[in-house]
């Protein structure tokens, strides 16, 4: 086999199991992930604002100094738009870069070589260079860090064709897409939330890459249709957990990518239960839930038996105060409301 | 705007015979008369080229922006001619004159203006857009500054390869498992993206890592309109930028390729062997106007006909028709060599001309390529992506 060229990942090998004891954090999950594809890839490297020896703003990366020396996991000056860009250069030359954003919300100062260069080069250069780069860091609301650092570039970025986004919502998801996210030939945009590094679930031993585009049922339910990416998911099923209570179950779909988005799982859901609620920790204007529900429409609007309802972050900036963030967050109140009044 | 504005014009070609010249052009002139006449030609060639492209962007055959590089030959043939043919280079969207001088066929070049399928990015890309990747020229980027982040991760790769992989990377003209070289990376700018922050993130960080790249400023004198100190502090001295960053810096003068060259191959040398970044004031001008649709009134015909007094094409072609001569006294080229390299090149871009005219337009499904390497389903919710037709020059 030629220098560098690894074999084709097989998504057709059925995934392990997701009961175990084997409890590590999502951090870890996602550090086991980049691990375990820089042993394999030199071509692989990370690098980001204190990934080296502050060992990840956010431990991520802890520990991987140590393993793969500084000429690998390297720590950046405060310097999006010039270290984003020089992820650009080193993917056309043919290095597989990973990029820490801390904050997705500091990624807009790297909005000309995120949204300008990574999703256009392929297309730009007539199919000479693609840019395979997988940008990664936290992404959304939550920890009472107020309008600039509360960010869900979802909404924004999945508007521009020639990314790939994933935003899961567990370890287990989380390790899974990381690595066939460092796999991919296309750029990646791997949206984490700073709430849920620390959630900790079973992550087996044993190597696995979950596919793009295929959502997760995480619970199942006749009486409605929650989808729901990221963070949300976890309110979705607390909110499922108490509907229970009132004999209401609902299918609850993890889509874990955005970009592809497996429309055919929620309408395949949607012909059992004939209602929808879309769950999306982005505004509303024009958001994920706005495509979900549009795609819907177009496809499976016969299916609806009621019309569909989206639960987004409330349309003003993100609030300091603990009860105002709250209050702007879906959580499980205003989903568990979404469902009942598909019901009537 | 006054005279007094205007940036200073470079002082005239020193005579021949003066000491002056004979230690500027030591190393220009100990290359082979063939390269030399080769260099003339790629001047020659890119003038030919942008005349022909001006004609047919006012016959609108070609579309867009479309900015032209007449009067700036020299940097392009000086500076690149001074690299290994696998050395990467990026550049703005001044593009033509970089990409016809790093080896581009003068036909996909055209054919890409004309948005054809034949174009270098199958007319995808359009005048601002070349990219040539068995040149290693890795584009013609649209956005003032946005390149320079990219030629230093293009450099930061090369230095890489050498350090951490120990193998080369499968790029053009490479054998499997072959060793890695040293490169240095050109990252070509205007002087309008100085004021960029893109440009100085890009500075710090080849200077915190010491990554072999060097900054080109070609330095016209205009961002557009704006006359240099207009918009940029320290521009009587741009060393300012470079010393912040520790990186070396060097005044060049853009009009003679081969004093040009003679500044410019030590410093090339120099941060291949040491692996660590430069930054050059490069001083040319542009005799057109910022784009095709600049009325210039921001400078006076006088300021431009003193440039063109000095204009590098008829400074070489004066140099290889009568100061160089061999033992016997002959030059080293003759009136009809020249006359009839005029020819060969003229012809040759009348040709790329017609074979743009004459190519199909990109097959409609063509959208729909090149959007992804490894497309599948639902990425969007109107487009079916598919694999592209392999591109022309691969």
């Amino acid at each position: 086999m030629p220098a560098f060229e690894l074999p084709t990942v097989d998504f057709s090998k059925p995934l392990p199991s997701r009961d175990g004891t084997r409890l590590i954090q999502f951090r870890e999950a996602l550090r086991e992930a980049m691990s375990e594809e820089m042993r394999r890839d030199p071509r692989v490297f990370l690098m980001g604002e204190e990934v080296a020896e502050y060992h990840g703003a956010y431990k991520v990366s802890q520990g991987m100094l140590e393993e793969f020396g500084p000429k690998r996991i390297i720590d950046s000056p405060i310097s999006e738009n010039g270290f984003a860009g020089m992820a650009v250069g080193a993917a056309m030359y043919g290095l597989r870069p990973i990029i820490e954003f801390m904050s997705w919300s500091f990624s807009l100062v790297a909005a000309d070589p995120i949204l300008n260069n990574v999703p256009k080069m392929l297309y730009m250069s007539g199919g000479q260079w693609g840019c395979p780069v997988v940008f990664r860091g936290n992404d959304g609301a939550g920890g009472q860090l107020g309008s600039t650092h509360s960010w869900c570039v979802e909404g924004l970025y999945a508007n521009v064709p020639g990314v790939k986004i994933v935003i899961p919502s567990n370890p287990y998801d989380a390790k899974g897409l990381l690595k066939t996210a460092i796999r991919d030939d296309d750029p990646v945009f791997f949206l984490e939330s700073e709430r849920m590094l620390g959630d900790k679930a079973h992550v087996p031993e044993e190597e696995y890459y979950i596919p793009f585009g295929q959502a997760r049922v995480a619970r199942e339910g006749d009486d409605c249709t929650l989808v729901s990416f990221g963070r949300p998911v976890n309110f979705c099923l607390e909110a499922a957990a108490e509907l229970e209570n009132d004999r209401i179950s609902v299918d609850v779909l993890d889509m874990r990518t955005i970009r592809p988005l497996d429309i055919d799982s929620i309408l395949t859901s949607l012909r059992k239960t004939n209602r929808l609620v879309v769950v999306d920790q982005c505004w509303p204007f024009a958001s994920i839930a706005s495509e979900v529900v549009t795609q819907v429409c177009e496809r499976g609007f016969d299916w609806l038996d009621t019309p569909p309802v989206r639960v987004n972050t409330e349309d003003v900036p993100t609030p300091y105060a603990k009860g105002l963030e709250y209050a702007y967050l879906p959580n499980k109140d205003k989903i568990a409301a979404a469902v009942r009044k598909t019901l009537g | 705007m006054t005279q007094a504005h205007a940036p200073t014009p470079a002082p005239s070609p020193a005579k021949p015979d003066s000491p002056r010249a004979a230690s500027r052009r030591r190393m220009a002139e100990q290359l082979p008369d063939a390269t030399l006449i080769k260099w003339l030609r790629d001047m020659f060639l890119i003038r030919e080229f942008e005349n022909r492209t001006a004609q047919a962007y006012q016959q609108a055959r070609i579309g867009g922006f479309c900015h032209l590089y007449t009067g700036q030959e020299a940097v392009a043939v000086g500076t690149i001619n001074a690299l290994q043919p696998d050395d990467p280079i990026v550049h703005a969207y001044r593009d033509h004159g970089h990409a016809l001088a790093r080896g581009m066929d003068p036909r996909a070049c055209m054919a890409e203006m004309f948005g054809r399928a034949s174009g270098c990015a199958k007319g995808k890309g359009g005048s601002m857009h070349m990219f040539d990747k068995p040149h290693w020229f890795f584009g013609g980027h649209g956005i003032v500054g946005a390149q320079t982040p990219l030629g230093t991760g293009l450099a930061f790769a090369a230095k890489y390869e050498c350090e951490v992989l120990g193998k080369s990377l499968p790029n053009p003209g490479v054998l499997d498992g072959q060793p890695p070289k040293k490169k240095v990376a050109l990252a070509f700018l205007g002087d309008g993206a100085l004021n960029q922050g893109a440009l100085h993130e890009a500075m710090n960080l080849a200077g915190l890592y010491s990554i072999p790249v060097i900054y080109i400023v070609e330095n016209n004198g205009y961002s557009m309109g704006t006359a240099i100190h207009r918009g940029t502090t320290m521009a009587h001295d741009l060393m300012a930028k470079a010393r912040a960053y520790g990186i070396e810096g060097r005044v060049i003068d853009g009009f003679d390729v081969m004093e040009l060259y003679d500044h410019f191959k030590p410093l090339v040398d120099a941060c291949r062997e040491e692996q660590r970044p430069a930054f050059v004031d490069l001083k040319t001008y542009r005799y057109l106007g910022h784009s095709m649709s600049d009325p210039q009134k921001y400078r006076t015909k006088d300021e431009v006909d003193q440039f063109k007094a000095k204009d590098s094409i008829d400074c070489m072609a004066a140099y290889l028709m009568g100061e160089r001569v061999d033992a016997a006294g002959k030059p080293s080229l003759s009136q009809d060599q020249f006359q009839e390299m005029q020819e060969e090149v003229r012809a040759l871009v009348r040709d790329s001309v017609e074979f743009a005219e004459n190519s199909p337009v990109p097959d409609p499904a063509e959208l729909y390529s090149d959007v992804f390497v490894n497309p599948q389903p639902n990425l969007s919710p109107t487009a079916e992506y598919v694999k592209g037709a392999r591109n022309p020059l691969l």
